[in-house]
């Protein structure tokens, strides 16, 4: 995509929004709605279909059946917990790689019986851990970025708290990429960006601006589609309403991209990734 | 796990949230993931933590030998003449080390004599997200490396099999992808896909480049994406994996070939060694994270000494691309009527 000039200081905040710090701090918030909870409130007569037939179930990746107002769908995303034990159980959100691979053969199974894919994203990362690494995390998210860009059925993504990294575009190749407004969604943690460049994490809430890692920023430049909007204070004080906000734009977009051919799903899906990034192209 | 609450002003370090005051087990899976051990996994630096790392094989880094002529092998610290180096592939002959190779170099040793033709080297990076001396880090590196970018991209013929090239060179901030590295690789494969050659990448990089933001990680989904096309179009594609080849770029492009082969003893991973030690507080594995453990491990084919590499990349492009070549139908033709 040729660069505009405009793209920089669009994202003027007015001074009652949240920084791009504060907003990450939202996003992490532990009474923050999570996947679970979404599907809860926003979905009915969800089934759990469990593990990637291989090595194990990744509990931080839930999926299953469920339904969305009149549309049957499978629904894959991050589970965080709230205290110790469920963190325990969830990884705090980090999947594993048997997680990428549960969440692929459960699109695909979408796939087969023409269901759409709706992924609720929740992640500080894929887990970078030994066994993590000998079982391939790199290539459990290649493969899932390269196979969901043939997926014949609409796929919608919905960030709804952190968007970290590899980790969360493992599940995030969609025809409509989503944020809730306090969500964030980022090449690198606000802490790790600054560890680096800042050379100390207390840099982070600088780093986080820097980085335009906002649903709106990502939304002025092009990446995220909608922005779901936020109770005032964030998505945990009402989660009811949250829910509601989500339940709208995920049907909203079901509606649209359910109307389309399987060729032009496929070509939509590919041109919205083809088309990111920024140079310049002069004339040699 | 204590509770994340909204910062107040001052309370924005996550290394105050205090895990002392959780239970033990607790205590050491918070340590396990706090936010800090998710810094680098698709990150390079190009200020540091590879450089640490025996990289010291390329070009002008190596200050302690005079005018560049000597090198001492940071595996056996055997000290090489730059000119035996250079006869050698840049491979140590005492104990086989592989330096670090110019993407120049590469293509002279991997392609047809004279048939390499670049594509896209017009591509300029731009700051757009108006990052923190970015501008001048880029012009830094072009002047150092003589590159415009951390990735050649071009057609070529490999024993007259049609493939387009892409080599990275991690000479250039560490061949982090930013755009202009997603844009030409794609471009790269989108031409092997319509003309139906096969497509070729070294890969070697720090990961995905940070200063470009969520730009530089949705490279990864448009890489894979073309790639996605290219195996539909039944058309190869071979990864060689040369070291270090990390983060962003190990969880796209790099991992998805038909065939994937490695330098010997090229470090290959998604997150950097220190944070996983950090992350899982275990000692890793010996040779964690080496061509030779990821052979072990299933996940590549083949490790390919670089003088052997050529002759390798003939042999699987021999199985590997559609069948009809017209010449030697003709050929088998004429035999047939004698």
């Amino acid at each position: 995509m040729p660069v505009t000039p405009e793209s920089e200081s669009t994202a003027a905040t007015l001074p009652a929004e949240p920084s791009a710090w504060e907003r990450v701090q939202l996003a992490r918030n532990t009474a923050r709605p999570y996947m679970l909870d979404y599907i809860d409130k926003a979905f009915t007569n969800f089934v759990e279909l469990h593990g990637d037939r291989h090595i194990g179930d990744d509990r931080s990746m839930p999926g299953g059946f469920a339904q969305i107002g009149d549309f049957k769908c499978v629904v894959i995303g991050h589970q965080k917990g709230r205290d110790t034990k469920e963190n325990l159980l969830r990884n705090f959100g980090s999947a594993h790689p048997e997680g990428y691979r549960k969440a692929l053969r459960l699109m695909r199974m979408g796939e087969r019986f023409n269901r759409p894919i709706v992924a609720l994203i929740d992640t500080p990362g894929a887990f970078p851990g030994i066994g993590s690494e000998q079982r391939n995390i790199a290539e459990a998210i290649a493969f899932n970025l390269r196979e969901m860009m043939l997926i014949k059925v609409p796929i919608i993504a919905v960030v709804i708290g952190e968007g970290g990294s590899g980790g969360a575009l493992g599940i995030g190749v969609a025809n409509s990429v989503m944020m809730m407004e306090n969500a964030y969604y980022s090449v690198i943690s606000p802490e790790g960006c600054a560890a680096i460049l800042w050379k100390h994490r207390k840099h982070a809430p600088e780093a986080a601006e820097a980085m335009r890692l906002t649903a709106k920023d990502l939304r002025n430049l092009g990446i995220v589609d909608h922005v779901i909007p936020e109770p005032e204070g964030g998505a945990h004080t009402d989660v009811i309403a949250s829910a509601s906000n989500l339940k709208d734009a995920v049907l909203s977009d079901l509606k649209k991209f359910s109307k389309m051919s399987t060729d032009e799903l496929l070509d939509q899906r590919y041109g919205k990734f083809r088309s990111t990034g920024e140079f310049l192209e002069s004339q040699v | 796990m204590a509770a994340t609450t909204i910062a107040a002003p001052g309370d924005d370090d996550p290394d105050e949230n205090d895990p002392s005051a959780l239970p033990k087990e607790a205590a050491e899976i918070f340590r396990r993931m706090n936010p800090a051990v998710f810094d680098d996994p698709l990150i390079t630096d190009e200020d540091g933590f590879f450089r640490r790392r025996d990289l010291t094989g390329f070009g002008e880094k190596k200050k302690d030998m005079p005018e560049g002529l000597w090198h001492k092998c940071p595996s056996c610290s055997g000290v090489i003449h730059e000119f035996d180096l250079t006869e050698n592939l840049r491979v140590c002959n005492r104990c086989g080390y592989h330096y670090t190779m110019s993407s120049e170099q590469r293509i002279e040793l991997i392609a047809d004599e004279g048939s390499f033709a670049p594509m896209d080297e017009h591509l300029k990076t731009v700051d757009a997200l108006n990052f923190k001396s970015y501008v001048d880090k880029v012009e830094k590196y072009q002047k150092r490396t003589g590159l415009h970018e951390a990735v050649v991209t071009g057609r070529a013929t490999i024993a007259r099999h049609p493939v387009t090239l892409s080599v990275m060179d991690f000479r250039f901030l560490g061949a982090s992808m930013g755009s202009v590295v997603g844009e030409k690789i794609t471009r790269a494969i989108e031409v092997a896909t319509a003309e139906r050659r096969g497509a070729i990448i070294f890969s070697a990089s720090g990961g995905a480049r940070m200063h470009e933001g969520i730009l530089s990680l949705m490279q990864m989904a448009k890489t894979s994406g073309a790639l996605a096309r290219h195996g539909e179009a039944g058309l190869p594609y071979i990864s060689v994996l040369t070291h270090p080849t990390t983060g962003g770029v190990t969880a796209s492009f790099a991992t998805l070939g038909d065939v994937i082969i490695a330098e010997p003893r090229c470090m290959i991973g998604f997150a950097g060694p220190r944070v996983v030690k950090e992350t899982t507080h275990q000692d890793l594995p010996e040779g964690f994270q080496t061509a030779e453990f990821m052979l072990q491990h299933g996940l590549v084919d083949r490790i390919v000494e670089r003088k052997d590499m050529r002759c390798e990349l003939v042999d699987l492009l021999h199985y590997m691309m559609p069948d009809p070549a017209p010449a030697v139908e003709e050929h088998d033709t004429a035999a047939a009527k004698a």
